[in-house]
This record gives structure tokens, C-alpha cells and sequence, in this order.
């Protein structure tokens, strides 16, 4: 019997019943998902090992000693996504909370506010942003203000914050929107202005309302970044690429995509620990 | 003579084709407590939006202390600044705890350092009892203790006047009482209130007078006798409240004198039974 489980002196015999029927179901449902998983290892296993070109694909894409070597190169290419994404993310919630900020403001007087956010974010979502990074890519240094080469990790970074303060945007005004009008009424009514009770009352619950969405956005632009190498930066899928390119061995590839993965999964189960903390916190919930 | 707390003066308010308020008068003195009774649609709400500017008037004035605040040029949240609400369905920040909504305007909008606002704000949750729940967050307290939250938010940047829109129309009968001893609490204290209430009882307890608005209009006002007991004109009577007497025969533990005249139908937009008498702990 576990440590935690609950007393049952002093129960009745018919929660006693209940809970050893509870019991049993549960221990019922982890054997059957420990043997559907068995089962799907090994079809997987099987169909793989035995398709006619396994031997080949192995050597090619999973081979130890390439994938050892391409450690190195790819890790350091991966620092660069790093760093030009924590400077996207920066720039892109301070642009996001701006232009949601702007398509929330109401009257007449703030109308060409509000319809330039809507055109940017328009035209930043519609645009694909392969498309926008050769835009600034080569676009910004054929303006020729300065003499000096922009390095292109820098011209990336801007492209990544236009496109996705435009989805951010979107995402944070559909959180405002989802805020009860009855909780700006009580801000106002305390005497906070609108950008007050926009950043005390509104946004912050806004913000919790659409975690899951802004955590999907991040994800998607951490992948986003590896892109910025078809300017010619040196990142993870760019050293890879070099890698893959003198050895013709794909290993590399492999190497850099599980290094995005291992990037994002502490992100991702970070959000959901933090949201289900939250909600424990401030919701009462019951069984459903 | 000073100058009333609050003095509105022909107010008209219109939602496109619907004339809600058609010309209101209405005067609040300092330490009084006016209560608005009348029918669901009468404009009671609609009249305290207005009071608060959360609602543009389509005609009339109206003056805090004097000042008239229907002025474009005065700076609304600085007269909302001055004057408290609490709303029927509390309206606590969720994302905030007990303390932090109660303290939040004196931080961001009076400028109270944090550590005297929350010093403040303790003394007001242990007056209401929910000191130990000050680090909670809203969702955790019952309705009436989350009214009692509202309230002392409300009341927390000493405003001169306070309105309350139908404060307990949310809440069930034995938290209603708890609601209403903290405002009757208030009252004692000397606060200037503006209530709507559908709880005719109590305003027979606390009001200094009732005004009973109808179709937009001050239909009659004076003291909750008056208004409530010997009502003078039409409107009044056929919507006066039920009469406590019968519905004495129906349930028990009604405690208020019959109002003399009693139309059933047309009172049926007021509350229905149960709260309108039932004043449990008074």
C-alpha cells in the first residue's frame, strides 16, 4: 500500500467498494496502455527494420560516427537560433502588445491608429515569411545607409519580429476581446485610466486566456528561426546543411532537428505546468 | 449651505430609439442615503452609470460637490476617482487576491506606497472578517464574501459617495444579510450612498429617502413611509411593493408591515418572493 493513499479506517463499506472498483480500473487502464504501446513499438519496429532500403536509410541517417561529429558544428550554430530568438521574442511581445493595444482603442479620434495596426497585421500574416526574409534580407541593405556589412543573424531577427508580432498581435487582441467588459467597467470605475486598466486588469488576464496560442507561436518561431539561414547565417540547420554537404550523409539533419525539438520541450511543458498552476490557483474545479 | 454631494438635473438618457431616463432630478446630501427603487427598466442602473460618467447623458447636469462633472473638458477618471461602485455581480479581478483588488486603486491611482495601501487594506478585510482570506483569490470566497470585497474596495479610497447597483440581486437570502449589515455598517459611519436595491425592506431600514423611478421618470420620492406605505400617486401604487401581510401567510419569518396597497402582476417586475422581506441576522 503507498504512503499517500488515503485512510480507510472509519469508511463505510460502500466507499470502501467504490474505491476498490476505482482501484481496479485503474490498474486495468495502465496495462492496456503499456501493452498498446508494446504492440505499436514493435509493428513500427518491424515494418521499419524489414522495409528493402533500412540498411541504406540507417547509414545515412543515423549513423553514430557522423552524428558524434556533427555535435559540435550544429551546436554551435544552434547558440545563434538562441540568441536571435531571445531577441525575436523580446521584440515581438513589446510590437504584439502595441499593435493590440492600438486595435484596442475606441472613437473616431484614434481611427488611423487602428486601421495601420489592422493593415500591418494584414499584411504581415498574409505574407509568407520566407518571402519577408528576403525582403529585409537583401532589401535593407540595398537602401545603403550604412557602408558597413548589416550582419544577416540582425536582418533575421527583424523579419522574425514583423511576421510574428502580426500573429501575436491577433492572438492578444482575441485575449482582450475575451475579457468581460464588466472588468474594465470596475477598473475605470476606481478611477484607472484606459492604458491602466488595460495593463493592470485587462491584459493580464488576457494574456492567461490565450497562453496556450502565444506558446504555439513561440514554438513555431523557434522553428522559424533555423529559416533565417537562407540569408546565410551560420545557424544549426546551416551548419548541418555544411556538414551534410561534404560528408553526403544526412545525419546532421537528424542532429539539428533533435536539437530544436530538445529546445522546445522544456518551453512547452513549462507553459503547461505554469497555465494548470494558475488554474488551480484562481478556478474552483471539480471531477470534470 | 454646501453644495450637495451629488445633484443631477434633468438627466436624459437614450439608447438610440429607447428613452431610458426622460428627465431626472435627483439630489444626494452629504451623509444621506437615497435608495431608487421602481421596475426592471425604470433606469435605475442606467442612472447610476450616468452619475459615474461609465455613460454618456444625452441632456441635463450633473455636479459632484458642486462641480459639474458632465463637462467635457473635466477629466472623468478623476471624478471616478472620487466616487465608489459596487456592481451586482462584484466584479472582483480574478487574476488578483483579496488584498490586492482592495488596494489596487489606492496604488495605482492614489499613489499610496504598497506597504501603507496594504496596511489599509488589512484594517478593512478584518473589519469584514476576511483578513485571513486576504491572500486568497476571489474565486475561493462565497458570493456575499465576495460582495463584502467589492464594497471595501469601493470604500477603501474614502470616497465621498458611493453607489450601489443592485448589490445583492445576485446573492441568496443569508448572504444578502451579510451584505446588507455592512452597509447598514456604512450608513452609520456617515458615507453618502446612492443604492438601486430591489430589497424593499431594507430600504425601509436604511433609506433617508427613497426615490421611486418609473418609465424614466422620479415618479415620487420622500421618506420610505411615504414612498413605500402611502404612496400618492398611480405609478407608485400600482407597483408599490407586495404586501409583506400576504406573503406572511405563505412563508414564514416576515417581519415587515404590509404595505397597504399591493398589486401582485404589475410588481412582478420587482424580485420575486423571498428577498424583498427576507432580512435574516437583522
Amino acid at each position: 500500500m503507498k504512503a499517500d493513499e488515503p485512510d480507510v479506517t472509519g469508511v463505510s463499506d460502500l466507499e470502501r467498494g467504490r474505491r476498490a472498483f476505482r482501484r481496479g480500473r485503474a490498474t486495468r487502464s495502465v496495462l492496456i496502455s503499456l501493452g498498446s504501446t508494446l504492440v505499436f513499438a514493435v509493428v513500427i519496429g518491424f515494418v521499419l527494420l524489414n522495409s528493402p532500403g533500412w540498411a541504406v536509410t540507417r547509414e545515412t541517417f543515423f549513423n553514430p560516427e557522423y552524428f558524434v561529429a556533427a555535435l559540435p558544428a550544429v551546436f554551435d550554430g544552434l547558440l545563434l537560433n538562441i540568441r536571435v530568438l531571445l531577441m525575436a521574442v523580446g521584440g515581438v511581445a513589446a510590437l504584439a502588445v502595441v499593435l493590440a493595444g492600438l486595435r484596442s482603442l475606441r472613437g473616431p479620434v484614434f481611427f488611423p491608429l487602428r486601421f495601420l495596426a489592422a493593415a500591418y497585421t494584414d499584411l504581415f500574416r498574409g505574407m509568407p515569411f520566407l518571402i519577408v526574409l528576403y525582403l529585409i534580407g537583401f532589401g535593407i541593405p540595398a537602401l545603403g545607409f550604412t557602408t558597413s556589412i548589416i550582419p544577416v543573424a540582425l536582418l533575421g531577427t527583424v523579419a522574425l519580429i514583423l511576421t510574428y508580432s502580426a500573429y501575436v498581435a491577433e492572438v492578444l487582441r482575441a485575449g482582450i476581446e475575451a475579457v468581460h467588459p464588466s472588468q474594465r467597467l470596475a477598473a475605470r470605475s476606481l478611477g484607472l485610466s484606459h492604458y491602466a486598466s488595460l495593463r493592470l486588469v485587462v491584459l493580464p488576464q488576457a494574456i492567461r486566456k490565450v497562453t496556450p496560442a502565444l506558446m504555439n507561436d513561440f514554438v513555431s518561431m523557434q522553428k522559424d528561426v533555423g529559416l533565417i539561414s537562407v540569408l546565410g547565417a551560420v545557424d544549426a540547420v546551416r551548419a548541418a546543411q555544411i556538414q551534410v554537404a561534404t560528408t553526403y550523409n544526412f545525419t546532421a539533419y537528424v542532429v539539428a532537428g533533435l536539437m530544436f525539438v530538445a529546445l522546445s520541450w522544456p518551453f512547452i511543458r513549462f507553459t503547461d505546468a505554469l497555465t494548470a498552476r494558475q488554474q488551480a490557483r484562481e478556478q474552483i474545479g471539480g471531477l470534470v | 449651505m454646501s453644495a450637495p454631494v451629488l445633484e443631477m438635473r434633468g438627466i436624459v438618457k437614450r439608447y438610440g430609439a429607447n428613452v431610458v431616463l426622460r428627465g431626472v432630478d435627483l439630489t444626494v446630501d452629504a451623509h444621506e442615503v437615497v435608495v431608487l427603487v421602481g421596475a426592471s427598466g425604470s433606469g435605475k442602473s442606467t442612472l447610476l452609470k450616468t452619475a459615474n460618467l461609465l455613460e454618456r447623458i444625452d441632456d441635463g447636469q450633473i455636479l459632484l460637490a458642486g462641480t459639474d462633472i458632465s463637462d467635457p473638458r473635466v477629466d472623468a477618471d478623476a471624478v471616478r476617482a472620487r466616487i465608489g461602485v459596487v456592481f451586482q455581480h462584484y466584479n472582483l479581478f480574478p487574476h488578483l487576491n483579496v488584498l490586492d483588488n482592495v488596494t489596487l486603486a489606492l496604488r495605482q491611482v492614489h499613489r499610496v506606497p504598497r506597504s501603507e495601501a496594504d496596511a489599509r487594506g488589512i484594517v478593512l478585510l478584518e473589519r469584514i472578517g476576511l483578513a485571513g482570506h486576504a491572500r486568497s483569490y476571489p474565486d475561493r470566497l462565497s458570493g456575499g464574501q465576495q460582495q463584502r470585497v467589492a464594497i471595501v474596495r469601493a470604500i477603501a479610497t474614502n470616497p465621498e459617495l458611493l453607489l450601489l447597483d443592485e448589490i445583492t440581486s445576485a446573492l441568496d437570502p443569508q448572504l444578502v444579510g451579510e451584505v446588507l449589515d455592512l452597509v447598514r455598517e456604512l450608513k452609520g459611519a456617515g458615507s453618502t450612498i446612492l443604492m438601486a436595491t430591489h430589497e424593499i425592506g431594507f430600504a425601509r431600514q436604511v433609506a433617508d429617502r427613497v426615490v421611486f423611478l418609473h418609465q424614466g421618470l422620479v415618479g415620487e420620492q420622500g421618506t420610505a413611509e411615504q414612498v413605500l406605505d402611502r404612496p400618492h400617486q398611480l405609478a407608485t401604487r400600482s407597483s408599490s411593493p407586495a404586501s409583506c401581510a400576504e406573503r406572511r401567510g405563505r412563508r414564514g419569518g416576515c417581519r415587515q408591515r404590509a404595505a397597504p396597497i399591493a398589486n401582485l402582476t404589475l410588481w412582478a417586475g420587482f424580485r420575486p418572493l423571498g428577498n424583498n422581506c427576507a432580512m435574516p441576522r437583522r
